[in-house]
This record gives C-alpha cells, structure tokens and sequence, in this order.
C-alpha cells in the first residue's frame, strides 16, 4: 500500500462514533462511506442533544424562569459557535434554519419579496450551474416562474467542472443573484468562488453560495469567499439533522423582507400590521430547533478540536488514495474530475453496464454503505450520459483500509454480475 | 449469502438474456419512471380480441426492473386478458408481502418465473424496481382495452349513443390506468429516498 500521509488518527476517532461500531448482515463491519448524504455522529454530540433534554428543556426567548434562561443561552452559545466557525463579522448574521434546503428557499423568497434595487422580476436573470443539487435548482425555478425572471446557468466540461468560458456572456447586468455550489455533492469539484464572485461583484450580483459539502470538511471563512449569503446543514458535519444554517450580510438581512411570519419573529403586532425583530430573529419565526441547535454547536467543538485543516488533509490524501485504487477497477468511469486537485471527498462512478443500484445492492450486502442514485442532481447524470451512478464519499473517520474494501467489494460486484 | 434470495439465477438469466425485448407495433404505449434511481421502461400493448397479442419493451435500469419486463413478456403473451390480470394482482401481492409470504403450489402454478421475485420483497428499496413494468403493463393494457372496445363500438355501426357509451367506457378505462399510475407512485413514494 501507498504510504500516505497526513491521515488522522482514525483509530481514536472511530471511538468517539457509536455507529461506526456496529456490525450489519450476519456480523459484518459497518464500513460507511455515505457521508455527502449524512455524517455518523460522534458521543459528544449525543451527549449534548441527552443533556439538553434531561436538564436544560425549555422554549427560548420567553419565560424567566431558569430553564428557560438556560435553554436560551445554549441556544444562542451555538450561534456564537457557528459565527467564530466560519469566521462571521457579527453572530446577528447567522440565521437558523430546518437544514440547507431551507436557507436556499429562503434567500430566493427574500428575494422575490423584496423591493428594489434587491427585487428580482421579469426585467431580470437568475443565475445557478449545471451541478447544483435540486435544492438550489428547484427553488430558483419557482421564483423564475413567479416572477418571470429568467433563470440562466453554466454547462460542465467534459472532466467535471464548470465551464466559465463564457462567464461574462452568462453574468450580465441584468442578473440579480448567483447561486452556486462550493462544493458539488455528486462530482466532488470544488469551485472556483474569487472567479464567480468576481464577475458578480462587477454587475452587482448578490452571491449566495451552497456549502453543504464544504462546511463539513474544510475551513470555511465567509469573509474569504466574499458572498453575499452562504448556506449549509448540520447533519453532514457530526451535527444532527433539522438544523441548517443561512449566513447573510448583515445590511442585506436588515434590508431584506421576512419570508415565515409567526412568533419569535416580530417586534410589536396589532390586528392590522406587525413590525418586526431584527435579524437573525427576523428570519426565525416560531420555536426554532433549540436541541438541533446546540447539537451542532456541540458538532462544531468536536470538529474544531481536532482542526479542519488537519481534517481536509486527512480526506485528501484518503480521497487521493480512492482514486488511485478505483483507477485499477475494471470498467469503473470516475464521473468528475479524475484528479484529486481541487476536488472534495466524494467520488461517483459507474461499473461497465451494472446499474448502480445492483452495484450498491452487493455492496451492502458485504458491509459497504454507498449512495447510487442520481443523488438528487438529476442534471448532471443527463449532462454525461448516465441514469445514475454509484457514489462514495469520505470522512474524517474513513480509513484507507475502508478503501480497500470498497475496491474489493467492487471486484465481487463484477463477479457476481460477470 | 443472503443476497442470492434476491438475485435468483433465474432473474439474472433474464436481465442478461432479455425476452422480447424491443419496441413492436401496439394499440398502446405508455412511460413509466421510478425517479429514485432513474429506472424508465416504454411499454406497449397490443391486444387480440381478449388476447394479448403483444407486450414489447424499451427501457433502462437496474436488474431487477429489467428482469421484471422480461419476464411479465414470457408471462402474458398470449394469455387472456382476464387471466393476465389474475397474474399481475397475485405478483403485487407477493410484491407488497415484505418476504412474509412464502408462494404455495398455485402460486407458483400462477407466476411461474415471476415466483423468484419472491426474495426482492424483503428489500424494501427494490419492490418498486420489481413492479414497474407491471404497473406500466397494466396502464397500457387499461388504455389499450379502452381504446378497443371503443372501436368496436364505432365497427358496430351503432347509433351515436352507443359510441358515446363506449367513448365513456374508453374513459372509464383510462381512469383505470390512472388509478395504475396512482398505485405506482404511491409505491415510489413509499420508498423514496431523500433527494
């Protein structure tokens, strides 16, 4: 085997992850490489979401009673925790959602809401790519619909990645927002953001960007990225799921309309008119996911004390690894970039004219957790010619010898279907 | 390995050596799609009187779903339309069983080949493979029957009343083949994935 270099110690790692113990099908070793769908969660996060309910349960933001007090500064000790996480200029700028899903619906509601000079219309474009997955697809093509906007997008190159020939043709002085994915959950390419928000800044685009696969894995800085809004979800970071995250500028957040109205959200309401909260809490109406919330606060401890770039190393030189082995897979098609340069952790493929769910069927059966499917980005499947393709991705717990494993697996898949 | 309860050497002879594969003449044609996983099949009907003449096929998909549409074509052609009805309600039965059922002799008597899907019923993520040619096939045939006794009517020279009691009953068939779709898509949704 390769030696590879700057792997974590996944050995005292895989400790701290009770599902990564347990065995499947007659004793077989759980060997889990479906982390783009969603990260296994390690004790200490469990341990939070346990302590928070035996002890600390109460609503937010409402009662004086001790409980309530305490719930309310876990709550908010988790916004402060996500702002220091992805180096936030003011913790008023992170906004708690329901998952990634929800922080995309909502910008692109904020956005069909709001007055000029934010307002997108039908005198406007929108603009996404190619690799998006369906949640920041569809919620574009509704608010295209509704306001006649026109909904444009960047095509792939043949090796997986955005084809910006002809950015300035795609970026125009017509388009209002562009959203884009840091880093695609079926390619693995992470994209070129200064190039993107470069030309968006010269039009006067907003950029919101999708960092659902990249806040689990890298350090993520959204000064650095310069976007306007970056969204992301708890549960493919250690964190559990039903809380996601919306980042925004704060001046656009006070500009911004509310788009989910209720309690929580609001400054004074009479029976003919309301103002409202300031930002965040004027994009959290209702009793928010108070335990989801300080779950991932507790996510974010855990990942920050073992450092993100020691874990982006880590995956690296694991996914580096995965390429080189799959490599010598007959028949296996790598569908994105076949090199480890500026690529994520997740690698899809297919196996000769196996379909991948046969493929993903055998490979259960010895073990081996992968995603097959079009992983909900349809587009992308068309745009190289496959129904579906097999997918694996890597954590900080994945291990070379879960590699091996795979590579094997993936020879008795040929076998068995030969 | 419990894996060969689902891949039955049967079902893997007939996604490798697919009978009547192909698209042929028909009275009518239909589209399904399983959207978890992107399996498509293009089924048409071709009816005889109370025969089916012809059930040919296109499609794309994992081996399950394909070896599904090869053998309900070994199954059908040329049995009555009633019969075949018989034998798509004793298949989604078995299908909708969770492996709790274990075929008798008139089962197996009923569905021949098809008996080997039997093991794919304890995978919940698969029925919906196992089932979509014969959800299509049922759509089609409803649209094919519609369209015929339709026909017949007008054939029959009847007054214009009678056809409009067969263009009813046309109708009345097609509402069939969507209630098909229904189930269909009440089966994806059962099983859908997060997507």
């Amino acid at each position: 085997m390769t030696q590879l270099t700057g792997l974590l110690d996944t050995e005292a790692i895989r400790k701290d992850f009770p599902a990564l113990d347990r065995t499947v099908h007659d004793g077989r070793r759980l060997v889990y490489l479906d982390n783009a769908a969603t990260s296994q969660k390690p004790r200490q996060v469990l341990d939070a979401l346990t302590t928070y309910y035996e002890r600390h349960n109460a609503n937010v933001h409402r009662g004086v009673h001790v409980l309530a007090e305490e719930a309310t500064a876990l709550y908010e000790g988790a916004r402060d925790r996500v702002a220091t996480f992805i180096n936030a200029p003011s913790r008023d700028e992170v906004i708690f959602t329901k998952n990634a899903s929800e922080s995309l619906n909502l910008v692109a509601n904020m956005l069909g809401w709001a007055d000029d000079p934010y307002r997108v219309d039908e005198r406007t474009e929108i603009v996404i790519t190619e690799m998006e997955h369906h949640s920041n697809i569809v919620p574009w093509q509704l608010l295209s619909q509704r306001t006649g906007a026109t909904l444009r997008w960047f095509g792939l190159t043949d090796d997986g990645r955005l084809d910006l020939s002809r950015i300035e043709e795609v970026i125009t002085e017509r388009t209002k927002i562009v959203s884009f994915v840091l880093v695609s959950n079926i390619l693995g390419t992470v994209n070129p953001v200064e190039t993107i928000v470069r030309r968006a800044q010269e039009v006067g685009a907003l950029v919101l960007i999708d960092a659902s696969q990249a806040a689990p894995h890298q350090v993520l800085d959204v000064q650095a990225l310069q976007a306007d809004f970056v969204a992301f979800t708890g549960h493919k970071m250690c964190g559990p799921t039903g809380i996601g995250v919306l980042w925004g500028r704060q001046e656009l957040l006070e500009d911004l309309p509310p788009f989910l109205g209720g309690g929580e959200m609001i400054e004074t309401v009479s029976m003919s008119s309301s103002t409202y909260a300031p930002a965040p809490y004027k994009f959290e109406a209702g009793t928010p996911p108070i335990a989801q919330a300080v779950g991932l606060g507790a996510a974010i401890d855990y990942l920050s004390g073992i450092g993100m770039e020691r874990i982006a190393a880590h995956e690296h030189a694991i996914t580096a690894y995965a390429l080189e082995r799959l490599a010598s897979v007959p028949d296996l098609r790598v569908i994105g970039p076949p090199d480890v340069r500026d690529r994520g952790a997740a690698i899809s493929f297919t196996l000769g004219d196996i379909h991948p769910h046969d493929v993903g069927q055998v490979l259960d059966e010895l073990g081996i957790a992968v995603r097959v499917g079009h992983h909900c980005a349809r587009p992308v499947c068309l745009r190289y010619g496959v129904p579906a393709t097999t997918r694996a991705s890597f954590y900080l717990y994945s291990t070379p010898a879960e590699v091996d494993a795979l590579v094997e697996g993936l020879e008795h898949v040929r076998d068995f279907f030969g | 390995m419990k894996l060969e309860s689902m891949y039955q050497d049967v079902i893997l002879d007939h996604y490798k050596n697919p009978r009547g594969r192909g698209l042929r003449e028909g009275d009518a044609e239909v589209h399904h799609v399983n959207p978890t996983c992107g399996d498509e099949i293009t089924l048409r009907v071709r009816l005889d009187g109370d025969t089916i003449a012809d059930v040919s096929y296109e499609g794309q998909g994992c081996s399950i779903s394909q070896a599904g549409a090869s053998v309900l074509n070994e199954l059908l052609v040329g049995a009555k339309i009633a019969d075949a009805r018989r034998i798509q309600e004793s298949f989604l039965e078995l299908m909708q069983s969770k492996g709790r059922l274990e075929p008798d002799d008139e089962m197996e008597e009923i569905l021949q080949d098809a008996v080997a899907f039997a093991g794919v019923s304890k995978y919940p993520a698969r029925v919906k493979c196992a089932l979509l040619s014969w959800m299509a096939w049922k759509d089609a045939t409803a649209q094919a029957a519609g369209g015929e006794e339709a026909t017949a009517q007008a054939a029959g020279g009847e007054e214009a009343t009678a056809q409009a009691a067969g263009g009813e009953e046309a109708t009345a068939q097609a509402a069939g083949g969507e209630e098909a779709t229904a189930r269909v898509g009440a089966v994806n949704h059962h099983n859908r994935e997060i997507s």
